[in-house]
Formats: C-alpha cells, structure tokens, sequence
C-alpha cells in the first residue's frame, strides 16, 4: 500500500480527538492542502470537537503550516469546539513566539496536560 | 565532495513551490561542511522556505514560464543568500505587522516577519523582486559597511550535490 504523506494518526481519548503528526517535516503546499482536508474531515465527523493536535515528532515547519492551524481554529471554534497544541519542539516553539501565535493558541507541554478539563464534546 | 569556503554561487531554478527542495538541498550540507551551527541552519532553512515561496507566489504569480535566480556565499563566518524573482517588486514597509490587530488571525503575512527575525541582516534591491540577506555564525555589531556586504562577480553556476 502507498504511503500517504504527510500522514497523522488519530486517536480518541475521553472527551478529546488526540490527531498527531507523524511527519519531522511539514513543508510541501500540496502536503499541506492534504493535511487540511483530512483534519477538516476529522473537525465535521463530530457535531463539536476538542481537537489536540500533538507535534511530537514535528521538526521543521513553515509560516504555511502556521496558516492551516489559523484555519484548523477558526473552523472549530465556529463549531463550539476546543484546539489545544501540545509537545511542541523548543525551535518550533519559538516561530509561535516569534508570530505572537503564542497568544492565540493554547499550547500545553503533552497530551496528558491538554486532555485535562476539556469539557463533553457532541 | 566537501565544499570549504569561500563559495559563491549562482542557481536559478524553475519559479514553483516544490523547487525550494533544489535549493535548500544544495546550500544546507555546505553549511555543514562548514561547520555552521544546527540553529543556523535551521534559520537559514526556514528563511529560504519562506522568501522562496515569496517570490514563487508573490512575485512571479505563480507563472511557470518564470525563473527564481538563487545567489549564495558561504564564508567562513556568515552566509549571504539573495533570492531574486521576475515579478514587478513590492514595498516591504506596506506589508502589515501579522502580530498585532487582525493579522494575529489571518492565516497568511508571516513570512517576512520570520525572514526577519531569523536572519541578521535583510535588505530589498529598489525594485523590490530582490531580497538580500544574512546570517552570522556570531553575531557582529552590524555596521552599514558589514551589512552592505555583496556577491563576487565571480559567482559561478552550481550543480546540485556537489
């Protein structure tokens, strides 16, 4: 079977849908258009969502991979929903620093620190 | 094949998004090889993935007739990467802050702002289709002579994988 790239894995954990990267690298417009698409189809199966997006094996990214989690958030806090980011890279911590996205997501140290206190999703 | 400096390069390649690989995959194991440090090249990944796709999208349109020309030198101390592309220039001071206002949720308009904060000097020809920067391996204090720093006339074409 041909491997889809970039590909994610997703998980489901009590009130949380738990997507991981598993790619170092996320770079690629059409990687990224992909990523899009599936994530937004993880975002519409559920009425309302509390998606944490895990970029533990995320090494390198660029401004484009900031603007598909600018549009993860907006759709999902149409829908009522929660976005929590967690085990992010001292490097990649600092481009959210940089860009002040620091102030507009809410970005925890694991997955287990972003599970708590989410609240029942529909 | 190792390659120590002093190198100066010149590359262009076809103006579309995926070329970026072409280049970065040219100049990053020579900053290696010359010993640059894992920041640095990190830094120096980023802002040739952001200003490429800059002059990709921004300044040639998207037209696959266009070409983006890539000059390089690595010095034992800094590397100086100019990209330039065949579109008509813009004005950097027209572009808005992405950190503050609205722009902290617009999905684009960041990519100046990390070209900027990763490089220690970034400068545009008058035209505009031509950004000009640099990174030290420690960091002078910058002086306008330093900074105005330009490629040897004696550039040549590069190979890939050299």
């Amino acid at each position: 079977m041909a491997a889809i790239k970039p590909s994610i894995s997703v998980e489901y954990a009590g009130n949380a849908t738990i997507l991981s990267f598993t790619d170092e690298k996320i770079l690629e417009e059409k990687d990224i258009k992909a990523l899009q698409e599936s994530i937004m189809s993880v975002i519409e199966q559920a009425e309302r969502v509390n998606l944490i997006l895990d970029f533990g094996n995320v090494r390198f990214l660029s401004s484009a991979v900031l603007g598909l989690l600018i549009r993860i958030s907006k759709r999902i806090y149409e829908r009522d929903g929660q976005l929590r980011l967690c085990n992010i890279n001292p490097k990649i911590y600092e481009i959210f620093k940089i860009t002040r996205l620091t102030k507009t997501f809410d970005i925890y140290n694991d997955v287990e620190e972003a599970s708590e206190g989410l609240s029942q999703p529909n | 094949m190792t390659s120590k400096a002093p190198i100066n390069c010149s590359i262009v390649v076809d103006s579309k998004p995926s070329a970026v690989v072409e280049v970065y995959k040219q100049i990053l194991p020579k900053l290696e090889e010359n010993n640059f440090a894992k920041d640095d090249i990190f830094a120096v990944h980023l802002t040739l993935e952001e200003a490429f796709l800059n002059a990709v999208k921004h300044g040639n349109k998207m037209d696959p007739a266009k070409k983006v020309k890539i000059d390089y030198s690595i010095e034992s101390d800094k590397v100086a990467i100019s990209i330039t592309d065949e579109g008509t220039g813009f004005e950097p001071e027209s572009v808005a802050d992405p950190r503050f206002g609205e722009g902290l949720y617009e999905p684009g308009g960041r990519g100046l702002l990390l070209m900027n904060s990763y490089m220690d000097v970034v400068k545009y020809n008058e035209n505009g289709n031509t950004v000009y920067m640099v990174r030290y391996k420690e960091k002078p204090h910058l002086t306008e002579k330093q900074s105005q720093t330009q490629f040897s006339s004696e550039a040549g074409p590069c190979q890939q994988n050299q």
